[in-house]
């Protein structure tokens, strides 16, 4: 079974970078993990026959995003995260919003229970709309996309927004206060 | 001579015969491609002598054509230096992806069509590695992760030219991806497929009886911006703001030396041929060219690419540096938007044409 090797290996290093993208103090490093999240992903797309995903992947999130996020990280300098010094006077420590966080995250798990819950059910409908051939070409996934999955397109390009500005905040130097 | 053994080994298609037959042309196009960065290395540096009117290399063997390969074992026994305060795993790592990225690249590329090599064979074989259903986008992917190389190389370095070399590397990538993927979107629409083969065999045939159908006659708004957009992403001047030498020394990599700093140059290098090679497929009709028939058409294949390679020195060493907030301007404000237009005014003309 090359192909369920291929998909534990693959599966391990996209949750290991994942991991290491927060748990990594240097901020260029997380976007190195991330990218390389990014890249066992897209091998992922590859034996699931979905080839242009794959590369869309690469191009889009790996290629261009990351180049930014990259240029971002760079240009703000970020010196090496001390968990020594906390700033207690940062707005970004203060509790409350620890806690707001804290409940996304658990949205977040009870939104992510829910939809795997879902996947068998939702599997069915995507294979109920053509074969692999047809989901695979470029054309079926350019009208599906824009026409059935147009919110879920849309939602997450507003999603990518947000966490680009969460970066710019997280990076910028403190000095000037 | 006989060629018994070469033929049967690629001849036989047998099922497990083909890895041999993708290892071997594997072999052939890697070493190619090392051969052809030395070639391009004196290439640029003779062509450059005789546009300033003087020599060049012309010591190391007959007319100095053994000078890279000097300039390569010199390298080699350089010592290999890193600053104190550099990213260790970063700088050792950066001029690696850089170099795997460009060879990487040229894997989806085609560059010949079903051939037996002036009957070496017994059964015909695809020129190119792998023939992939969305090869121009593996291309296109693959070379946008070379930029990493360059960014790192700049940030790891811990210097301030680096770091400014990797700064505009990151900037001028974005600014000119966008021009590049919107003019190669032209040609896909015209060829109705992602595969650089297809896209090759559908500019096969003539208008008029000897106009070869290549899209550089249907599309040539767009092959100047793709060629425009391709010698930014290949750092090559007038657009060599990553190493402006007159501003930042050597830019990212400033800090490197020996073999590391060689990988450099190298990547640089093949990633000209492949930006050639993909001109060549996407525009000036891959192996189907006047004069030559179809099977020896990777001959016709290699004299275009070598005639963009050269057009590649020919500018850099005709045109300044431009300024880098034209670069940017020049990018958002001009390049973008007419690579933009062109696709919009080739779609309707398409709508136009078949309605």
């Amino acid at each position: 079974m090359p192909e369920t090797l291929l998909f534990y290996v693959l599966a391990a290093v996209a949750v290991v970078a994942s991991v290491l993208v927060i748990g990594q103090r240097n901020a260029m490093y997380s976007v190195l993990f991330l990218i390389a999240s990014f890249g066992a992903l897209s091998g992922l797309y590859i034996t699931l026959d979905a080839p242009f995903v794959a590369v869309a992947q690469i191009i889009i999130y790996a290629g261009a995003i990351m180049v930014l996020f990259l240029f971002v990280v760079m240009l703000l300098n970020a010196p090496q995260e001390d968990a020594a010094t906390w700033d207690r006077t940062n707005p970004l420590r203060r509790p409350g919003i620890g806690r707001i966080g804290a409940s996304l995250a658990g949205l977040l798990v009870v939104q992510l229970v829910w939809a795997l819950g879902r996947i068998a059910g939702l599997g069915e409908g995507v294979r109920a709309q053509g074969d692999a051939a047809t989901l695979s070409s470029v054309r079926e996934l350019g009208r599906i996309l824009f026409t059935d999955y147009a919110f879920a397109f849309e939602a997450t390009s507003a999603l990518i927004l947000v966490a680009m500005v969460g970066a710019v905040v997280l990076a910028r130097k403190e000095s000037e206060q | 001579m006989d060629f018994g053994f070469v033929s049967q080994m690629l001849g036989a298609a047998g099922p497990f015969l083909r890895p041999a037959i993708i290892g071997l042309l594997i072999f052939i196009v890697f070493n190619a491609l090392i051969i052809a960065s030395a070639i391009l290395v004196l290439a640029e540096r003779k062509i450059m002598g005789f546009m300033q009117q003087r020599y060049g290399p012309y010591l190391v063997g007959p007319h100095g054509v053994m000078q890279p390969f000097a300039d390569i074992l010199k390298l080699l026994f350089k010592e290999e230096l890193r600053p104190k305060g550099a990213d260790k795993y970063l700088f050792t790592l950066a001029p690696v992806i850089a170099v795997v990225a460009a060879f990487t690249a040229f894997a989806t590329v085609p560059f010949g069509a079903e051939t037996t090599l002036f009957g070496l064979l017994e059964e015909p074989i695809k020129l190119g590695i792998a023939d992939v259903n969305v090869g121009v986008l593996v291309v296109f992917a693959v070379t946008s992760m070379g930029v990493y190389g360059i960014v790192l190389a700049g940030w790891a370095s811990n210097s301030k030219y680096s770091l400014f070399g990797g700064l505009r590397a990151s900037a001028q990538m974005i600014s000119y991806e966008l021009s590049y993927a919107t003019s190669l979107a032209a040609v896909i629409m015209l060829s109705g497929s992602l595969s650089l083969r297809e896209i090759v065999d559908s500019q096969s045939g003539t208008w008029l009886g000897f106009v070869p159908q290549w899209y550089v006659f249907l599309q040539p708004v767009g092959f100047v911006i793709y060629v425009i957009a391709g010698i930014a992403e290949t750092n090559r001047a007038p657009f060599d703001f990553p190493e402006a030498e007159q501003e930042l020394v050597a830019g990212f990599n400033t800090e490197y030396s020996s073999v590391r700093f060689a990988l450099f140059p190298q990547a640089e290098y093949i990633n000209m041929v492949t930006m050639s090679a993909v001109a060549t497929d996407l525009y000036l009709g891959g192996w189907h060219s006047p004069l030559i028939p179809t099977e020896y058409g990777w001959i016709g294949f290699l004299l275009k690419v070598a005639f963009i390679l050269f057009a590649y020195i020919w500018m850099r060493w005709t045109l300044p540096r431009y300024r880098y907030d034209q670069l940017m301007q020049f990018g958002w404000k001009w390049l973008f938007p007419a690579s933009v237009l062109n696709l919009l005014v080739t779609a309707t003309l398409m709508l136009y044409f078949n309605a």
